[in-house]
């Protein structure tokens, strides 16, 4: 007699659950679909051009870069990245990296390049095609962030600071959408960064193609856009600021494969 | 004007798996840009898919298509080392072409 | 200039119009289709009188899209001799989305990403024969995150 009840018990709890649960199937099964024939390729082959274009003043391509793995080399360098560099005494991600090849090998106009470092559906910006390109030399590399220079340690710090750090007119910081578990904007879920488990799947299919935009996104952006929605004031492109809470988000998802650029809706 | 266009194919017994990649906005004439004027149509129309020399799919299609087009066809009866060639052509008569081995 | 307007690695492409593949010689791009608004409209413009729905016209896509930009489709008929595949999307100011002609050395196949303007029923419809069989789904669409 109690066993029935049991089961219908059972069953009128799990319906409202289960249809979320439905919802959540058709949505993984839709980012499945559009990551399997994605225009994600095409900017990776289109950033391999610019790398190797020379350019600026000195007519040279960026192909003498150090990314962290000695001039040039491309395979791995993404993952090993945010970390410091010796050079600029600073703590980089790729962007900013390449920012300072552009500027110091090629003798480019920084103000310039990070003014257009964002493209347009119409127009790709250069920075990226080349994260694109980069990024995708790091398939299956798992994700190792500098963590042993002083500097290193505090721009962790740092991110992690900001992450918290309320401010803007809402009060809002980055944890107030990416600090809990359960939280949801519309139909999107929003993964709890702070913690490993849920920031590694994240770090690790960035950058990222944005089907709905149909752009190329990369972190820089990702920061950017993140302070637009909370109302901050723009941040600016490759700051210390950016740097940190990148620092902090791969951190968080040390040891994870990364998967190469990945596809959004 | 040729824009990129990327193949990638599967060969598996006699069949193979293709997937091309185009870029083109497949603008629809109904976005309107930054500043508020209407962006207008241009799309690709025609799609032709040929193995050797012989047509083997005819795609027409629409502004509905997405931007930045992917398509995966299954070719039938090929082998390793055969030709295959994709081309497009668009509402403003552009077009673009590529061409690769089966692998 | 545009790095885009670039070749890339496997291609050998012709880039004038003295290409080796002659577009011209395929069906022209049928206009009154395509221009059809609606699915009626579009199905008659097709010559497509009648179809029978039959469980061997296959869709496969999410029920839910997270932007109608994008909602893949994949789509196999198992009806043989199969010489073609038409997409309507119901809802779309123009329903007719594809329609793919396959030879002997094709099978009848295709994975396509289609935008949808709002939640919609997607037709297929495939020829086989000189008869027209048909599937359909409805995919809901809904717009994400922040808007952004």
């Amino acid at each position: 007699m109690r066993l029935p009840l049991a089961l219908l018990l059972a069953l009128c709890l799990a319906a409202p659950g289960a249809r979320a649960q439905d919802s959540k199937k058709e949505i993984e099964k839709y980012q499945r679909m559009i990551a399997d024939s994605s225009p994600a390729e095409l900017f990776e082959l289109q950033g391999e051009d610019v790398w190797k274009k020379p350019q600026g003043p000195r007519k040279v391509s960026l192909e003498r870069c150090d990314l962290g793995l000695g001039a040039g080399v491309l395979k791995g360098a993404y993952a090993r990245l945010p970390r410091y560099f010796k050079d600029a005494d600073r703590v980089m991600d790729l962007e900013t990296r390449l920012l300072y090849c552009m500027t110091t090998l090629q003798g480019r106009d920084g103000a310039q390049a990070s003014r257009t470092a964002f493209g347009t559906a119409d127009k790709p910006s250069e920075m990226e095609m080349l994260s694109a390109y980069i990024a995708g030399q790091s398939r299956g590399v798992r994700l190792a962030p500098g963590a042993t220079h002083p500097k290193e340690k505090a721009a962790y710090e740092l991110g992690k600071a900001l992450f918290f750090y309320r401010a803007g007119p809402w009060d809002f910081s980055c944890a107030s959408c990416h600090g809990e578990t359960g939280k949801r904007i519309r139909m999107q879920d929003l993964p709890m960064l702070s913690k490993p488990q849920y920031a590694r799947p994240v770090v690790a299919a960035w950058p990222a193609y944005r089907v709905s935009t149909s752009e190329m996104r990369t972190m820089q952006w990702r920061m950017n856009d993140c302070y637009r929605q909370m109302r901050f004031p723009e941040p600016e492109f490759a700051s210390d600021a950016t740097v940190a809470v990148i620092t902090y988000l791969t951190v968080n998802a040390r040891g994870e494969p990364y998967r190469g650029p990945g596809t959004k809706r | 004007m040729a824009e990129p266009m990327k193949i990638r194919t599967t060969l598996k017994g006699d069949s193979a798996d293709v997937r091309v990649l185009m870029v083109h906005p497949m603008e629809t004439g109904l976005r309107k840009d930054a500043s508020g004027s209407i962006v207008p149509m241009h799309f690709i129309q025609e799609v032709a898919v040929k193995v050797n020399g012989k047509l083997a799919i005819e795609g027409q299609i629409s502004q509905a298509v997405s931007r930045n087009p992917v398509f995966s066809f299954r070719l039938k009866g090929v082998k390793a080392g055969d030709k295959l060639e994709i081309a497009w052509l668009d509402n403003k008569g552009e077009r673009s072409q590529i061409e690769t081995a089966i692998a | 200039m545009n790095p885009l307007r670039r070749v890339t690695l496997q291609t050998v492409a012709a880039l004038t119009a003295g290409l080796a593949l002659p577009l011209r010689a395929l069906a022209a791009w049928n206009k009154e289709a395509f221009q059809a608004k609606t699915a009626a409209d579009a199905l008659k413009n097709l010559g497509i009188a009648s179809s029978a729905e039959s469980k061997d016209v296959l869709i496969d896509a999410p029920q839910i899209a997270e932007n109608g930009a994008v909602v893949p489709i994949e789509i196999t008929s198992n009806v043989p001799n199969t010489k073609s595949i038409a997409i309507v999307i119901d809802k779309n100011p123009f329903p007719l989305a594809a329609k793919f002609d396959f030879s002997e050395g094709a099978a009848p196949y295709v994975k396509v990403n289609v935008k949808l303007g709002e939640s919609s029923f997607v037709r297929v419809l495939a020829e086989a024969g000189g008869k027209f069989y048909s599937a359909s789904r409805e995919i809901k669409v809904t717009i994400g995150g922040c808007g952004g």
